[in-house]
């Protein structure tokens, strides 16, 4: 078989739910070249190296448009320029340094720390919701809504208004996968439509927010007064985006392969029910074994790049298949175990270098918070379907739904 | 990665030792987010933390421990000595 | 008995002495039990504490947010060794293999570590150096008395010397509103360790933080009052300064006197050894039973041309402590050389400042990302045509790539396009350093692979 059918198999539907035997193949080969002019990297050394490597760029504009590959990136708009997960330093390194102030250390150290009684509270009311019931979706229950919930809140955008993003954030986030089959120019259109939209209505709520400032980061952002460290209006948007994107898409998978993961292993559901501080290492190795990240498809070499014996070319496409590196057996003992006691669990589950997770800690203490509740209340709980439908992304990996029977729910 | 920290051992809660092995940190500030009370970013990336961290913290401590993305938190191991124990 | 049943046998019921009990000897003493030695194990430290960390003295400490005794480093498992704390050994017997002690007592060993480190290089004259208000910076005691001194609320602390040490005691005195002048005799802060370029940074950062700072001057005396406390410190350009307190950081020297006629290769510089770890005696052939590891070590690096490097590193103490205990109770191929990349971190002003490889071998210093004037940058500095070392100014998620560069001898100038490059990166500059210490032309080395036990080294002969 050649690697570009290899390739083909992994981003096609059919594989989604259990790519990992792909991985393994593809991890034979660590950085290849598939017919598409994409090269991928799929061994854990290897990732992490270029995840460390200046020579390589996250900025689309960087990529020579002959290389060509399923993901041509959409030609960004002049509207609304890349939001900085789509940037290089010195850029990146200053909009990524504004957004942590309100959000996090050194300015905010405790901002998510103190939203934990409330998390608590989120997942609480979730759960006491499916009280009454037999059979529940995990997925449009508990793991899509809390997240969203708490990304709201911080924000500071009206829980009210989800259905109307939701629509947009699903195009955006659709946009991102690699389907060759579909029309690109017309992909990126509607993208671009999404992002606008989007973007539209966060700088409305924006302004609503600089003439009456709730204590949400938006607020925070545009209430900025020392012109060195504000943003732009634009930047701002396109921030905001990318945080209520990033916010939304992303934990509701953790949560739910987590769940996913439990119930096929009920000796660790047991042990979670018992022990909830279990749930701290638990989440970092669903990080490593089931990560909702799958691989980042968005890197651009800037030169001729030396890696594992082959040589990326300049400009070309480079996909990091973060989750095969989190299996690679030259860098973890049995890989392929589900394993929350493992030592020495270095995942790539939230990338690493420079674009490292902004979000990760506030998604660690949700996937916690969720998963020793759902195992502590729900009683013999039970998996309906085994696999579950996936969500179409092979990038965003995460079920689509996930029901779930159970006997009852433990106050 | 289960965090073995000293004084689980019943009836000896003591205070957790630490060190962050500051060659392999790269200030990416997940401890300071999760265990405030005892890791602090000064500046953008330099870390700064209490080496021996109180009671109160263990919780935050130990996801510190488990968040830290190149794992350059080193607690008490679960079966080590408070502190020299034999004879002098 | 062969080779590999010896070893056995001292795993079993062998007799370790470790000389020490910091971080190296701490650590080292994990490890080797950790590795399954299960024979005696004696510890013997000069300081009455259990094991600390040194680092956080000079930051957490000195701003007053950590008490001096709450450093204890954490213990990575059960030693069970008999502890002998506040007990300097006096002297070293090799044909017999014992350790004196202070209170007379004699150790016994089958195998010995050394892990003595280095102390504070005092002031030069004694009578000065007793005066209320002169410290050093080396211990957990000094650092608490240091504390209690700044928290009182001094009129100006003096800092003799910019060296790290120097320059993180001026950041702390800064940031808890004291008034700092600092004195280095050489061009600027950090020069020795970083050069003039990158030392004209960290000139820039205590200026702008408000630090009074004096370069190309030394002290010259030091003045007391009637009571003997600090009064006033005199100056190489005929001025005084009235201070009250004044922080000699002029460096440290290597605890080897009570080594002196044990016929072990130990000197002011420290104890040779080779890459496995093992002392040389004075006729520069390898011991097999007495093992140096930390700051107290001087060993070659196979990258660095077989240099003797002694350093002062964090992390270096740690690695090596590790291999030493290894090939403690390892025979012939299962030992491991030391083959660590020398790294150390600083954090002063607010900045994170990280080093890796052996910057004051570079000839030439490249600006690779970033601006010095922004401070924030990673350096590359160049020897004989290849990367030798870099330093991070906040920008430490880099640094790991610098270290593989340096690794694998990638050309200098690293010709690389990369994200952040500025026009002033576009040439290399003289690193200036005050006195290049230039090795011969040697062969090439190169170093590959990722866990202990993977490492290799690939040898170039030298080019002719
Ligand atoms: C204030 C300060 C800040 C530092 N900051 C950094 C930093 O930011 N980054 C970095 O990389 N490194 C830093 N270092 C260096 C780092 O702390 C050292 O490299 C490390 O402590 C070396 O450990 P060691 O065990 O080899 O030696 P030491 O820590 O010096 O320990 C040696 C021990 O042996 C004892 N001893 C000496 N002679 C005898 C004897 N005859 N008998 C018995 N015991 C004896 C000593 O008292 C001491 O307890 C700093 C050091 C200091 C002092
Ligand atoms: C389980 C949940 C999550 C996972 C697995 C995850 C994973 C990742 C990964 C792998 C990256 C690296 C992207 C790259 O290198 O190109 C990333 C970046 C990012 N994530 Fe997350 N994420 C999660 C949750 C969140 C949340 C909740 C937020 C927002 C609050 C968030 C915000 C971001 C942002 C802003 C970036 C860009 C960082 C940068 O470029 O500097 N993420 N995330
Ligand atoms: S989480 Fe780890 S890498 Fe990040 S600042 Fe803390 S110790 Fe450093
Ligand atoms: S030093 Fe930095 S982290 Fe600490 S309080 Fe000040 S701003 Fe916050």
């Amino acid at each position: 078989m050649t690697q570009a059918t290899l390739l083909q198999q992994i981003t096609d539907y059919a594989s989604r739910a259990d790519p990992y035997p792909l991985y393994a193949e593809l991890r034979r080969t660590p950085v290849a070249r598939q017919e598409s002019g994409v090269y991928t990297v799929s061994t854990y050394w290897e990732i992490l190296g270029l995840l460390h490597d200046p020579r390589i760029s996250s900025d689309a504009r960087n990529r020579d448009p002959l290389a060509g590959g399923p993901l041509a990136e959409p030609g960004e708009d002049a509207n609304l320029p890349p939001s900085f997960i789509r940037l290089d330093p010195p850029e990146h390194d200053r909009l990524r340094r504004l957004a942590m102030r309100p959000f996090g250390p050194p300015h905010s150290p405790r901002r998510i720390h103190d939203m934990r009684g409330e998390l608590a509270r989120m997942v609480a009311g979730l759960v006491d919701g499916l009280q009454g019931r037999e059979q529940a979706d995990i997925v449009d229950d508990f793991a899509y809504p809390f997240p969203v919930m708490v990304i709201c809140k911080l924000l500071g955008v009206p829980h009210e208004d989800e259905p109307r993003f939701h629509v947009w954030a699903e195009r955006i986030v659709t946009g991102l996968d690699p389907s060759p089959d579909q029309d690109q120019a017309e992909r990126q259109r509607v993208v671009q439509q999404a992002r606008l939209e989007l973007g539209r209505y966060l700088a409305e709520l924006a302004e609503e927010h600089r003439r009456a400032p709730g204590d949400d980061l938006l607020s925070a952002m545009v209430a900025e007064r020392d012109p060195e460290e504000r943003m732009s209006l634009v930047e701002l948007v396109t921030t905001a985006v990318l945080l209520l994107i990033a916010g939304h898409e992303t934990t509701v998978n953790l949560i739910a392969n987590g769940t996913l993961t439990l119930l096929r292993h009920p000796d660790v559901l047991k042990r979670l029910r018992g022990e909830p501080g279990l749930a701290v290492p638990l989440v970092e190795e669903l990080l490593r074994y089931e990560p909702p990240v799958q691989l980042l498809p968005q890197r651009t070499a800037l030169t001729d790049i030396d890696v594992a014996g082959a040589v990326i070319p300049k400009g070309a496409p480079i996909w990091l298949v973060l989750a095969s590196g989190s299996r690679d057996p030259r860098r973890f003992d049995d890989p392929d175990r589900f394993d929350p006691d493992r030592r020495d669990n270095q995942h790539l589950g939230f990338g690493s270098g420079i674009h490292y997770c902004f979000g990760a800690p506030l998604a660690r203490l949700e996937a916690q918070v969720a998963l020793a509740e759902l195992a502590r209340r729900l009683s013999n709980p039970r998996l309906v379907d085994d696999p579950p439908p996936y969500r179409p992304s092979p990038v965003l990996r995460g079920p689509r739904h996930l029901q779930v029977a159970f006997d009852g729910v433990v106050p | 990665m289960a965090v073995p920290v000293a004084g689980d051992v019943e009836g000896t809660r003591v205070p957790v030792r630490l060190v962050v092995d500051l060659n392999r940190c790269e200030g990416y500030a997940q401890c300071a987010f999760l265990a405030p009370d005892v890791f602090t970013m000064h500046g953008e990336e330099a870390l700064m933390y209490s080496p021996r961290a109180g009671q109160a913290q263990r919780e935050q401590v130990i996801r510190a421990v488990a968040a830290c993305p190149v794992q350059a938190i080193t607690v008490d191991g679960a079966d080590a000595e408070e502190t020299r124990t034999d004879a002098r | 008995m062969p080779a590999d049943t010896a070893a056995r046998e001292f795993r079993r019921q062998g007799r370790v002495v470790v000389v020490g009990a910091s971080l190296a000897g701490l650590r080292a003493a994990e490890t080797l039990r950790e590795e399954g030695f299960t024979g005696s194990l004696t510890m013997i430290g000069d300081e009455p504490h259990d094991p600390y960390d040194r680092p956080p003295l000079s930051k957490q400490v000195l701003l007053g947010r950590t008490a001096a005794d709450d450093t204890e480093l954490p213990r990575r498992r059960r030693l069970d060794a008999r502890w002998r704390l506040g007990v300097a050994a006096t002297g070293l017997d090799l044909a017999d293999r014992r350790v004196r002690l202070a209170d007379g007592e004699e150790v016994e060993f089958d195998r010995l570590l050394i892990a003595t480190g280095a102390r504070a290089r005092p002031w030069f004259r004694e009578s000065e150096a007793a005066l209320d208000g002169v410290f050093v910076l080396r211990t957990a005691d000094d650092a608490s008395r240091l504390d209690r001194k700044l928290a009182a609320g001094p009129r100006r602390v003096l800092v003799v010397g910019a060296g790290f040490t120097g320059s993180e005691i001026a950041s702390a005195c800064r940031e808890r509103g004291l008034e700092v002048t600092v004195a280095e005799r050489g061009p600027a802060p950090l020069v020795g360790a970083l050069g003039g370029v990158v030392g004209a940074v960290a000139a820039r950062l205590q200026r702008e933080h408000g630090v009074d700072l004096r370069c190309g001057i030394t002290v010259t005396s030091l003045e007391g009052d009637m009571a003997g406390r600090l009064r006033r410190a005199h100056l190489s350009d005929g001025t005084a300064l009235d201070v009250d307190v004044a922080v000699i950081g002029l460096g440290a020297m290597r605890n080897t006197k009570w080594l002196a006629g044990s016929g072990l290769a130990a000197g002011p510089r420290g104890i040779a050894c080779d890459a496995g770890c093992r002392a040389f005696d004075v006729h520069g052939i390898v011991t097999d039973d007495v093992f140096v590891a930390g700051d107290v070590a001087r060993s070659p690096h196979p990258l660095f041309g077989y240099q003797f490097l002694s350093l002062e590193h964090w992390g270096n103490a740690v690695a090596q402590a590790e291999v030493a205990a290894h090939n403690m109770i390892s025979s012939g191929l299962e030992r491991r050389p030391h083959l660590w990349v020398p790294a150390f971190w600083s954090a002063q002003f607010g900045v994170n400042i990280k080093s890796v490889g052996v910057p004051p071998m570079g000839e030439e210093i490249v600006v690779t990302q970033g601006a010095l004037g922004e401070n924030r940058f990673v350096a590359a500095y160049g020897y004989q045509g290849r990367v030798i070392a870099a330093v991070a100014f906040d920008q430490a998620r880099w640094i790991d790539f610098y270290r593989r560069l340096i690794e694998s001898a990638a050309p200098f100038p690293p010709v690389f396009a990369g994200v952040d490059r500025r026009p002033e990166g576009a040439r290399p500059v003289p690193a200036d350093f005050p006195d290049p210490s230039l090795p011969t032309h040697g062969p090439t080395v190169t170093l590959s692979g990722y866990s202990p036990s993977e490492r290799r080294l690939q040898f170039t002969p030298a080019r002719a």
